[in-house]
C-alpha cells in the first residue's frame, strides 16, 4: 500500500512519458538519423555524412527561406510587441468600452491563420483589394502591389501575422499592466511624475516576465509559421516568400527528397534550440535573490 | 460453438478455390470530370466480377496521394493498383519492385499499339510494370477566337510572331496572356519555349539527359530571354491565379492566349464553347509533341485475387473501349494508337496526329514540368529556377548558371 502510494505519480506518468519519449525524442533521433543518408523517395538507412547539408546549403532556394525566416520572425516579434504593448497602455487608461474593444482587438487570434491568409491574399490582391478600393475613389496612380512583388512579398506575411497576434500580445501585456501594485503607481503620481515616465520607468520593467513569455510564444509562432505563407502567398512570386518550414514540406512531400527534408528539419531544430535554450537556462537555475 | 467454426473454418478455406478479383485503387482523381472518368474503370470492372476498393486521396496534384502510398508502403501494405507515372514509376521500383504484368501486355499486344517512347515509360527493366491510360499533350496554345478575328491576328508558328501578336494586343489594350503565378505553370510555359527555341533534340538534352552543355548554352540564355518577354505580356494579378481561372479569362474575353496543357480544353466545353468557333487550339510556336501520360502501376502482393485484380485491371485499361470513354471525359486522347477517333473533338483528332507523326520522327517527348522527363529533386530545382527567373529581374545569364548549378545539386 505504501509502495503505491509513493508510485502512484511515477506510474501514472509512464505512458505519456513513454509517447514521448518515443513520438517526439524518437522521432528527433530517426530524423536527424534519415538527414545523414541518401534518402529519396523512401528512407535509406545506410549513413552517407553531411552531404545533405552541404545540398542544403548551396541551395538558393534554401538561403531565401532562412533570410525570410529571420525577416519574418525579426519584424513580426518586434512590431506586434511594440503594437501590443501600446493597445494595453491606451486601453488601460480606464475608458469607456474597455471590455468590447479588448474583444474586438484579440479577435483575429481566434481565426485559423488559412482563414487569415486566405482574407489577407484578397485584401492585398492589387485587382481586388486596396489598391483597386482606392483607385476606385480616384486616386488612379495608388500603388500598393507587395504581394506580387517578390522583394515586398515578404512583408504582406509579417502584415498578416502581426494583425493576428498583436491582439494576444495586448491581452498579455494588459493582464501584466494589471498586475502592477498600484500603491506604487499612486506614489508615483502623488510625487508629480509624468505618466510616460510612470510606465517608462516603474511599470515597463516590473513587466519584465511577461516580455519574455511573450517573446517565447511570438518566437515559436514565427518559426513554424506554415499555413500563413501557404494561404497568402503559396511560397511565391517564385519562391520569394518560403520560409524553412514550406521548404521542408515542399522536399518531403513534392520532391521525394526525404533526405533534404530530414535535413532542412534538424537546422530549423536548431535555430529553435538557439532560443529556448538560453530561455530554459534563465527560468531553470536558482534564484540568488531567493 | 463447435459448428460454427467449423462452417467459418470451411468458408475461409472455400474462398480461395472461388477467387475473385479484387483490387484496392489508390488514386487522386476527384474533381468532377476526373471522377466520372474513373468511375468507368470501376463500373467495367466490377461487370467482370472484381471487387473494387476506392482509395482517392485528394489534394496536392497527387502530393497526398503519394505520401498515402508512401505510408502504406512502409506499413507493409501496398494498395493493388496506384496512379504512378512518369520516371516514379522507375524510382518505386528501384525502392520496392513492383509486379510484372507482361502475360497482360503480351496477350493483348501492348507494343503494337503504343508509341514506343510511352511504352518506355511503362516498363521497368524492360519488364512491362504499368498500363497508360490517357496522353495530355502539354504545349497547346489556346487563343480566344473573336479577340484574334477582331485584330486579325492568326495562331502564332514561331515565337517571334507570337511576341508580335502579343504586343500588338498590348497596344490595343487587351492582355497578352493569361496566365497563373504557380510555380507548375511557370515550367509549362518554361518546357514549351525550350521546345520552340531550341527544337526535340535540344530538349531532349537540356530537360531529359541534363546535359551541362545544353543547359548552358546560348540557346538556354535566348530561351530565358524570351521567359523575360513573356512576363511583360501577363497581367499584373497573375501571382498564384489556379490555371482554371486563367482558362477563365480567354473564354470571357479577358485576355487572348493561354499557354496549358490539353485540360484546359475540359474548361471550354464545359462552358459550352466550340473549337474553332469561340476558341482555338493550336501547338505552341515550334515543332514537337510534349506528353503527360497518366498511367497505373501495381505492386508486388501475395494473394491469387489480388494479383488476378491487377490482371483484370491491367487489361481493362488498355481495352479499347475503356481508352475511348475515359478519355471523352477526361479531354485527353487515348494511348492506344488504334482506338477510333470519330466521337473526339478536331483539337484532339490534331492531337492524335502530332503523337503519331512525332513518334515516327523522335518528336514526341516527355514533359518536364509534369513530372514524365526527370525525377523529383532535379525537377524541382530546375522549376526553381525557373519561377524564380520568371518572378524577378534576375539576368538570363545568371539564370543558366544557376540552373546548371541546381540541376548538378539535385543528382
Amino acid at each position: 500500500m505504501e509502495w503505491l502510494e509513493r508510485n502512484v505519480p511515477k506510474l501514472v506518468l509512464a505512458p505519456s512519458f513513454v509517447a514521448i519519449l518515443i513520438f517526439v525524442y524518437g522521432f528527433i533521433g530517426w530524423t536527424a538519423w534519415i538527414s545523414l543518408t541518401k534518402s529519396r523517395l523512401m528512407p535509406k538507412y545506410d549513413l552517407d555524412g553531411f552531404g545533405q547539408y552541404g545540398r542544403l546549403f548551396s541551395a538558393p532556394r534554401w538561403d531565401v527561406a532562412m533570410n525570410n525566416l529571420f525577416i519574418f520572425g525579426g519584424l513580426f516579434i518586434v512590431i506586434s510587441m511594440v503594437l501590443g504593448l501600446m493597445l494595453a497602455i491606451f486601453l488601460d487608461q480606464k475608458i469607456r468600452a474597455e471590455g468590447v474593444l479588448r474583444t474586438i482587438y484579440l479577435y483575429p487570434m481566434a481565426l485559423s491563420l488559412i482563414v487569415t491568409g486566405t482574407a489577407w491574399k484578397w485584401i492585398l490582391n492589387p485587382g481586388l483589394g486596396i489598391q483597386q478600393a482606392i483607385r476606385g475613389w480616384g486616386f488612379e496612380s495608388f500603388t500598393f502591389d507587395w504581394l506580387i512583388r517578390p522583394e515586398m512579398a515578404i512583408y504582406t506575411i509579417v502584415l498578416a501575422a502581426v494583425w493576428q497576434a498583436s491582439g494576444f500580445v495586448m491581452a498579455l501585456f494588459l493582464a501584466g499592466l494589471r498586475s502592477v501594485d498600484t500603491e506604487i503607481i499612486r506614489a508615483a503620481q502623488v510625487d508629480g511624475i509624468p505618466t510616460h515616465r510612470i510606465y517608462s520607468a516603474i511599470i515597463i520593467p516590473t513587466m519584465a516576465p511577461i516580455f519574455l513569455s511573450a517573446f517565447i510564444v511570438l518566437a515559436h509562432l514565427a518559426i513554424k509559421a506554415f499555413d500563413l505563407v501557404i494561404a497568402l502567398t503559396g511560397g511565391g512570386p517564385g519562391y520569394a516568400t518560403d520560409l524553412p518550414a514550406t521548404y521542408m514540406y515542399a522536399m518531403a512531400f513534392s520532391r521525394g527528397d526525404l533526405g533534404q527534408a530530414a535535413a532542412s528539419a534538424m537546422i530549423m531544430m536548431l535555430v529553435i534550440f538557439a532560443i529556448v535554450v538560453p530561455y530554459l537556462y534563465s527560468e531553470l537555475r536558482p534564484r540568488r535573490d531567493q | 460453438m463447435k459448428s460454427v467454426l467449423a462452417a467459418s473454418t470451411a468458408v475461409m478455406l472455400a474462398a480461395p478455390a472461388m477467387a475473385e478479383p479484387t483490387a484496392e485503387v489508390l488514386h487522386w482523381w476527384t474533381s468532377g470530370s476526373e471522377a466520372q472518368s474513373i468511375a468507368v474503370l470501376q463500373e467495367q470492372f466490377k461487370a467482370e466480377g472484381g471487387t473494387w476498393t476506392d482509395m482517392p486521396v485528394a489534394g496536392g496534384g497527387g502530393d497526398a496521394a503519394m505520401t498515402a502510398l508512401r505510408a502504406r508502403v512502409l506499413a507493409g501494405n501496398a494498395p493493388t493498383a496506384v496512379q504512378l507515372k512518369g520516371p516514379a514509376i522507375q524510382e518505386w521500383y528501384e525502392e520496392t519492385g513492383l509486379a510484372d504484368i507482361a502475360s497482360v501486355a503480351e496477350a493483348n499486344n501492348w507494343a503494337e499499339v503504343l508509341p514506343e517512347r510511352i511504352a518506355d515509360h511503362m516498363k521497368c527493366e524492360g519488364q512491362w510494370c504499368a498500363a497508360p491510360v490517357n496522353v495530355h499533350r502539354v504545349n497547346w496554345i489556346w487563343g480566344n477566337k473573336q479577340i484574334l478575328d477582331e485584330h486579325g491576328i492568326a495562331m502564332p508558328t514561331t515565337w517571334e510572331e507570337f511576341n508580335a501578336a502579343a504586343e500588338k494586343l498590348q497596344a490595343a489594350g487587351v492582355t497578352p496572356l493569361a496566365h497563373g503565378g504557380q510555380n507548375w505553370q511557370d515550367a509549362t510555359i518554361f518546357e514549351t519555349v525550350v521546345l520552340g527555341l531550341g527544337g526535340p533534340e535540344f530538349y531532349q538534352k537540356a530537360l531529359v539527359d541534363l546535359d551541362p552543355e545544353a543547359l548552358t548554352s546560348d540557346t538556354m540564355v535566348q530561351v530565358f530571354d524570351q521567359m523575360r518577354t513573356i512576363r511583360g505580356f501577363v497581367d499584373d494579378n497573375f501571382s498564384g491565379r489556379d490555371w482554371n481561372l486563367a482558362t477563365a479569362m480567354v473564354m470571357n474575353g479577358e485576355a487572348a492566349f493561354q499557354i496549358m496543357g490539353d485540360w484546359a480544353k475540359g474548361e471550354f466545353l464545359a462552358a459550352g464553347q466550340e473549337p474553332g468557333v469561340d476558341f482555338v487550339c493550336a501547338p505552341t510556336p515550334g515543332e514537337g509533341f510534349l506528353y503527360n501520360v497518366d498511367s497505373f502501376a501495381f505492386f508486388e502482393l501475395d494473394g491469387e485475387e489480388k494479383q488476378q485484380g491487377q490482371e483484370l485491371l491491367a487489361k481493362l485499361i488498355m481495352g479499347p473501349e475503356f481508352q475511348k470513354t475515359f478519355n471523352l471525359n477526361k479531354g485527353s486522347i487515348p494511348a492506344r494508337n488504334d482506338v477510333p477517333l470519330d466521337e473526339f473533338d478536331d483539337c484532339a483528332k490534331q492531337s492524335a496526329e502530332a503523337m503519331a507523326s512525332g513518334s515516327e520522327d523522335g518528336s514526341l517527348l516527355p514533359s518536364y514540368a509534369h513530372g514524365m522527363a526527370l525525377r523529383g529533386a532535379p525537377a524541382g530545382a530546375i522549376t526553381d529556377v525557373v519561377t524564380q527567373h520568371f518572378n524577378s529581374d534576375m539576368s538570363s545569364e545568371d539564370a543558366v548558371q544557376q540552373l546548371a548549378d541546381a540541376v548538378a545539386n539535385a543528382m
